[in-house]
């Protein structure tokens, strides 16, 4: 405070002179500016809502949301979904002797065959989910669990992964490869599904495992150490994580490009789910070239090859058929908000409305005495 | 000399606490005793805080003791100890930040300080050391040098002038940079010093450094050789102080008394206490509201995760096993920390920025009133002045307005009006004027007989011409024939007087202290009595027959404030000793022979009834006798080291007894432009104004009628010395019986209202005006009896309250402190505000919450002690019902939203924990986190902030009333608070159950993949920042390009960042969770459909409440800066 006022002193005590002869200056300097800015005149647009600017968008809001929410709600319901739990919870579950007689350490695999009948057939693609519930895949110390720089190929991370795999960082002394907690509990049940035609023949339905990971994750997140090819090389000297049967470069041995950490099933479990109840696509069923569906009606045979235990923290496990709308897969809830919101606003708009014209009414008749 | 030899040995202790002695040049004062030099500080003058090395500690530590920066400094260290779900990048950049731009703005300002200190210190001064000149840097100086200061440089420290090259051994100075007076002020050399400085042996006893400009006490002691030491008295008229300039004079010596710090240019910037404003006191308490609500979220999260975890099977799943230091962890010191990671999660919801922002748009602000070029006064040719950012919004919540009345609601532009000689009454009139200066009489009837005798009237206006310490100005030219050492300034003047007519009026500049006197000197030269300056120590004044006639001026008995009255005390050419004295009657008339007095008393009561300034003039002959013993005494008094102002006022007192009246002035001191029109605007508004001055009744009553203050129906109340008397009985209980019956009259009896303010005042049917003086004051105040005085000042201020307007007259600048700090503190604590321009009004404008200072005349110390200082009391009106309403609004808003938008940024992350196993598991990515606050939404706000004007401010000057709508704090209660966080309570639900059930189904995509938890957080974040935004759209009243550039830029600015933040592999992160998730979130219908309805939904309850309030008048608008219907019906209009 006190240099500021010195600043001011010196100046007028070191060119005494100056003030006369620069008067006009000095005095122009003083004077606030006149720009619209600094006499806060700036052109500016004021809008004022009343019932009146309002009302119109009431119901534009509501003319356009109706349709919107009667087209998703309709999409929604046109979509075909079903979906079917093979965790072996009750006794009558075919699962139950699997699920019941689950150890990490058998070597057999245990495989259970849940038969199902779709009532209306699922025209052109259908996806194939599996979900799982109460698996919290967003727990903290879960969703941290990973290292990104490992699964993008870097090789200092692939011998040292990061901090964070922790408890499933190394494994016997060398380092697991890929790390961490997400990895380690990669969901490897194996489905399968057969149509039982009509003779009783089961044939099976082929099912694609590619094109079910983010395009961005596949070619660009998520790299192989080294390349793609001899990834037996490139994974020397880690371990897989203790709970897999097989070591990441085993993942699907048939295919180059899916194999290692660019394998899609191991891409999908990446992305870590938002709530404990959660789906993840698992194949696709491609539709036919010709017009018979995808999948007709009729019976169906799923063979689980059951290894991932959820019993022991109350968890379950569903296999999803559905097909897919341009808003995604069947979820009557955006439908519904936007005819509910749509109707609100039209409501409104009718209300406001009657109190516009009231209020207007009286409004003149107040003015008038004026 | 004994006792100072005394006083030497018995301590340097006592001697610090007196006084000190300063041997002049360093030459010991005598040869055998023993000299021990004294310490002193040096010259240096250290106004800045820091130097390079303690900068970073000091600065941090100060930076640190804020609480909320304290706060952010504890969470950040809590994420970097702990294991939290954010790393301590979150808190910790935004906090740097802060800390960073706080610390360069606080280390420039002290460089600024470092190089106006050096500046200072290292400017080169003229030495005298055993008679060679020798050039040192000012910092060099040390107490006792004798230095030399030429023309036009300002003087490096306190001096005591010794030697003058004006051979009358004065020199002229300007204090403009000191108090602001630019009048040339004349200081005197220490009398009968020697010529020679070098052989000049003397010392200077003076009293410690003290900041009080005006006042200095000191002696000198000379010693001669061969004679007895000679002791001279110092005053302030011998004092030259560091920071004035000398003018007008060619060189002056003078010995450093007070170097550096101790000057009283130094001692007087220090210290002026920081006024904080009550929407800082509104935020603290909110703040502690959102420190609850983050603790008992905390605690509720913490306390369900133990309880959830209880569960067999969910504390730790095959698939996501604890590490060991988790296993190994005590339970009660992991369930502390992970209440710990909570707050850390939950922090957000106090925000950092706000401070910043907060900060920015009161100091960005303030520049909207220096740059209000209504505030420029083409007169003075400045502007306003804003001396404190701190208080803007403080302007929209003024309650009581405490107003001087000279100066401030008056113009302080003296006017003579008439005068009345023994009991005649002469008018001066412009037109019809005798040119030849004769004298003209205006009575009503017969000239002659209505005239005093012509000895008289050459009498008074002699007084008039000689009473006085006014200075003839010198012009430039003159000045420089002076300078060039061709004639004396003042003899050229005289020489032009005496051989031509008297110079035209016009031509001749008066400088004076007072206004009056300018007035006064001005009056008598139009009735042909022409003041023409001092000649050393001689008065010359050219009278009606163009004789010059010289007075030897004796004795000036200086004015001040307790006396009411001065005197000159003067011996003409013939020999004859005349006292001369002029001052208010009530000070004059018991000093004159009663017979006078009838006779002008009641020329002067009608002229004080009529708003004029009256000064009684008397005079007395001093036979030698009287003269030599008045002589005597004041010569004693001036010499006195303690207790000198005492000892002068008993000789004053003395001296000036048994005179005789001549007769009396009346200056008009006119209103000041638009002060009515003001005053009705703030009483419009809801403000109580109270006049406080040291006017006497009658005049003070005259200027509230003429502002309209009070009004023709205004009852008054009056609580004088008057009506105390009136009764006959003792004043204590006439007091109380006056006290009792006005509170009857004016509160009891008064219609019920509900608050003063929501009153409107134009149909009031009653309106009371109370007046009381300084005397009675006092006797409320400090009644005799505890008990009594309390309930006396409730009693008063009761009737304060419950009045229009309330007239103080007769204050004492302390009074009119005291007056401000009872109400200020009286129940409610309302907002005051003190206006003032005079160095009597430092006191009130220091108390008051808001203190203002007019550019006046009388000198800059308001001014320099205001907080706002503006030309003109009209200014006040747009100072207050514009800028301050705006900035009210504006702040208001701005606090109330930021807890609003934190509340609902955080409130998702908050239910998003009952979703993933309490784990503290962030919704949000952390460069979400972090940019929240800082890009995405600070600067819509700040801009609004900035420019918001929900009301144009022509409407808001039109219609005083408005202001009362954010009157008390309106929109920072309780109320709007509690609608503000429902409404992010509600925002925050909505975003995130609306986007829960979008995720039963996660499969979003059109190729049938499904979304992560990252894109869960991606979506909500992006319905946040656009409903955050488009609900301060909604509440922008005023677009400006600059709004719509920020509010939508800092949209575009989101998306911007969103894609490019996911866009790329950063190496430097340790995961890349949101590796095209934004772009994958466009690309699902689901995820914009959800987005849309989320926004519109969020905003029609807003939209709504617009519409519904808007029926029911302006009062209704108090939540939300919504126009008022009234504004709607004048754009209408318009």
């Amino acid at each position: 405070m006190m240099a500021s006022s010195y600043n001011a002193k010196e100046e007028d005590a070191n060119h005494p002179g100056a003030a006369n002869h620069a008067g006009v200056g000095v005095v122009k300097s003083k004077k606030p500016d006149n720009t619209a800015f600094k006499q806060q005149r700036l052109p500016a647009w004021q809008p004022i809502l009343t019932a009146g600017t309002v009302l119109p968008a009431f119901f534009v809001i509501g003319l356009i949301f109706i349709p919107i929410g009667i087209g998703l709600y309709v999409t929604s319901n046109n979509i075909k979904e079903f979906e079917i739990d093979y965790t072996g919870a009750n006794i009558d579950n075919p699962c139950y002797n699997c699920a019941k007689n689950f150890s990490w350490n058998s070597t057999a695999q245990c495989v259970c065959a849940v038969t199902f009948t779709l009532e209306q057939p699922f025209e052109s693609n259908v996806f194939m989910y599996y979900g799982l519930s109460n698996f919290y895949q967003n727990h903290r110390r879960y969703v941290k669990s990973r290292d990104d720089s490992q699964l993008n190929g870097d090789r200092s991370a692939l011998t040292n992964p990061s901090k964070e795999c922790e408890p499933y960082r190394r494994s016997e002394g060398s380092p697991i490869a890929p790390c961490g907690a997400i990895a380690n509990s990669l969901f490897n049940d194996t489905l399968q599904l057969y149509h039982i035609d009509s003779n009783g023949t089961l044939n099976e339905i082929p099912l694609v495992k590619k094109g079910i990971a983010w395009w961005t994750d596949k070619h660009v997140k998520f790299r192989n150490p080294g390349g793609n090819n001899n990834l037996t090389v490139a994974f020397q000297g880690t371990s897989k994580p203790v709970n897999w049967k097989k070591p990441v470069f085993e993942l699907d041995p048939e295919d180059p490009e899916n194999n290692g950490f660019i394998n899609e099933d191991f891409i999908v479990w990446m992305r870590t789910a938002a709530l404990p109840t959660f789906r993840k696509l698992y194949r696709i069923i491609q539709k036919k070239p010709s017009t018979t569906p995808t999948l007709p009606s009729g019976k169906y045979v799923l063979n689980v090859t059951y290894n991932y235990p959820v019993l022991s923290f109350d968890g379950r496990k569903r296999m999803i058929l559905s097909t897919i709308s341009w808003m995604g897969g069947k979820n009557p809830f955006l439908g519904i908000a936007y005819i509910t919101v749509g109707s609100i606003c039209f409501f409104l708009g009718v209300v406001l409305l009657i109190i516009h014209h009231k209020y207007d009414n009286r409004n003149n008749s107040a003015d008038i005495p004026n | 000399m004994l006792r100072r030899t005394l006083n030497r040995w018995l301590g340097r202790d006592e001697r610090r606490v007196d006084s000190r002695s300063i041997c002049v040049g360093h030459r010991s004062s005598s040869n055998n005793e023993a000299f021990i030099p004294p310490k002193f500080c040096d010259n240096r003058i250290v106004s800045s805080k820091y130097t390079v090395w303690n900068f970073l500690p000091k600065n941090l530590f100060e930076q640190f003791r804020r609480i909320a920066n304290f706060y952010f400094l504890i969470i950040f260290l809590v994420q970097v100890i702990v294991d939290t779900p954010t790393s301590p990048v979150t808190s910790g950049l935004p906090l740097f930040f802060v800390i960073t731009v706080t610390a360069i703005k606080q280390g420039y300002e002290d460089w600024l300080r470092h190089k106006a200190d050096n500046e200072v210190n290292k400017y080169p001064v003229t030495v005298l050391e055993q008679g060679r000149r020798v050039r040192k840097e000012s910092e060099k100086i040390k107490v006792g040098d004798v230095l030399e200061v030429d023309e036009d440089e300002t003087f490096p420290c306190d001096l005591i002038l010794l030697q003058s090259s004006r051979d009358d051994d004065t020199c002229f100075v300007t204090t403009a940079s000191l108090d602001g007076e630019s009048n040339h002020k004349t200081h005197y050399t220490v009398p009968d010093t020697e010529k020679d400085l070098e052989s000049l042996n003397a010392t200077i006893e003076c009293e410690q450094p003290q900041p009080d400009l005006y006042k200095f006490v000191g002696r000198m002691h000379i010693y001669k050789a061969d004679q007895e030491p000679a002791v001279r008295s110092l005053g302030p008229e011998n004092l030259l102080l560091k920071g004035s300039t000398l003018k007008n004079t060619q060189t002056i010596c003078g010995v450093a008394i007070y170097t550096g710090m101790e000057t009283k240019m130094a001692l007087n910037y220090q210290g002026k206490s920081q006024k904080r404003s009550a929407v800082e006191k509104s935020i603290n308490a909110f703040l502690l509201v959102y420190l609850c609500i983050l603790v008992s979220k905390a605690l509720v999260c913490t306390t369900l995760k133990y309880v959830w975890q209880n569960k067999p099977g969910q504390d730790e799943p095959w698939y996501n096993e604890k590490t060991q230091r988790e296993k190994d962890t005590n339970l009660y010191l992991k369930m502390f920390t992970d209440f710990l990671s909570f707050m850390v999660l939950f922090n957000f919801i106090i925000p950092v920025s706000m401070y910043v922002t907060v900060e920015m748009q009161k100091f960005l602000g303030s520049f909207f009133i220096t740059w209000d070029k209504d505030f420029f006064d083409p007169e003075i040719k400045e502007g306003a002045l804003v001396n404190t950012s701190d208080l803007n919004e403080e302007l929209g919540q003024v309650e009581y307005v405490f107003t001087d009345k000279t100066g401030t609601l008056t113009q302080n532009n003296m006017e003579f009006i008439e005068c009345c000689i023994d009991g005649f009454q002469y008018k001066y009139q412009d037109a019809g004027t005798d040119l030849d200066g004769f004298c003209v009489t205006d009575g009503p009837a017969n000239k002659v007989q209505h005239k005093a005798g012509r000895e008289k009237e050459e009498l008074f206006l002699r007084a008039l011409c000689l009473c006085h310490t006014v200075q003839v100005k010198e012009s430039p030219e003159q000045g420089q024939g002076q300078r060039d050492g061709l004639m004396d300034q003042v003899d050229g003047l005289g020489v032009d007087g005496e051989g031509l007519h008297p110079p035209p009026q016009e031509q001749r500049g008066f400088i004076a202290s007072s206004p009056d006197e300018v007035a006064l000197v001005k009056g008598a030269m139009r009735y042909g009595f022409t003041f023409l300056g001092f000649e050393s120590k001689t008065m010359k004044i050219l009278t009606r027959d163009n004789d010059v006639e010289r007075y030897e001026l004796l004795h000036v008995l200086n004015f001040d404030p307790v006396r009411r009255r001065m005197s000159v005390i003067v011996r003409s050419k013939s020999g004859d000793t005349l006292l001369f004295c002029k001052g208010a009657d009530s000070s004059i008339f018991p000093r004159v022979r009663q017979e006078e007095v009838e006779r002008i008393r009641m020329n002067v009561e009608r002229n004080a009834t009529e708003g004029y300034r009256t000064l009684c003039v008397a005079y007395k002959y001093l036979n030698a006798e009287e003269y030599a013993q008045a002589d005597a005494g004041l010569r004693e008094a001036r010499l006195a080291l303690q207790d000198r102002e005492e000892k002068l006022m008993a000789v004053y007192n003395q001296v000036e007894t048994g005179m005789s009246l001549i007769g009396a002035t009346a200056v008009e001191d006119r209103l000041q432009e638009e002060a009515a029109e003001t005053m009705e605007a703030l009483q419009g508004a809801g403000m109580k104004v109270w006049v406080l001055t040291g006017d006497k009744m009658e005049t003070a009553k005259s200027t509230c009628y003429a502002c309209r203050l009070f009004q023709r129906n205004t009852e008054l109340l009056e609580l004088t010395v008057r009506t105390l008397e009136d009764g006959g009985r003792r004043r204590e209980e006439r007091l109380h019986e006056l006290l009792v019956e006005y509170h009857k009259k004016a509160v009891q009896d008064a219609p019920p209202v509900k608050a003063g303010v929501t009153r409107a005042w134009s149909s009031a049917n009653h309106d009371y005006g109370f007046i009381i003086d300084g005397a009675t004051l006092s006797m409320v105040l400090n009644s005799s009896s505890e008990s009594n005085s309390s309930r006396y000042k409730n009693l008063f201020l009761q009737i304060c309250q419950n009045c229009t307007s309330v007239l103080c007259c007769r204050m004492a600048p302390l009074q009119k402190a005291q007056i401000v700090k009872m109400v200020k503190n009286s129940k409610g604590s309302p907002i005051t505000l003190s206006i003032g321009d005079g160095a009597n009004d430092v006191s009130m404008i220091l108390e008051a919450h808001v203190g203002i200072g007019i550019k006046g005349k009388e000198g800059r110390q308001a001014v320099r002690n205001s907080d706002y200082a503006i030309p003109k009391l009209k200014h006040l009106k747009k100072l207050l019902l514009a800028h301050g309403h705006l900035y009210y609004v504006r702040i208001a808003h701005l606090v109330q939203y930021f807890f609003y938008k934190n509340l609902c940024f955080i409130l998702p992350q908050f239910l998003y924990q009952f979703f993933c196993g309490y784990s503290q598991q962030p919704l949000y990515d952390a460069a979400y986190l972090t940019m929240y606050n800082i890009c995405f939404t600070s600067m819509p706000i700040l801009a609004y902030s900035l420019l918001e004007q929900h009301i144009c401010m022509e409407v808001l000057l039109d219609n005083a009333t408005l202001y009362r709508g954010i009157a008390k704090n309106g929109m920072l209660r309780w109320g709007p608070f509690f609608y503000w966080t429902l409404l992010g309570v509600f925002h925050g639900l909505l975003f995130f159950f609306g986007v829960r059930y979008l995720f039963g189904n996660p499969a979003l995509q059109d190729n049938g993949q499904v979304f992560g938890n990252w894109s869960y957080g991606t979506i909500v974040f992006t319905v946040l920042v656009f409903t955050v935004t488009l609900k301060l759209a909604l509440d922008t009243r005023h677009w400006t390009w600059i709004n719509h550039f920020v509010i939508w830029g800092s949209l575009a600015f989101y998306v911007f960042f969103s894609f490019f933040w996911g866009g790329i592999i950063w190496p430097f992160l340790k995961q890349q969770r949101l590796y095209f998730v934004f772009a994958n979130m466009l690309s699902s219908v689901s995820a914009w459909l959800v987005i849309i309805l989320l926004i519109l939904l969020s905003l029609l309850p807003e939209i709504l409440l617009v519409v519904f309030r808007k029926p029911r008048g302006p009062h209704a608008g108090q939540i939300t800066p919504v126009t008022p219907l009234t504004y709607k019906h004048l754009k209408d209009r318009q």
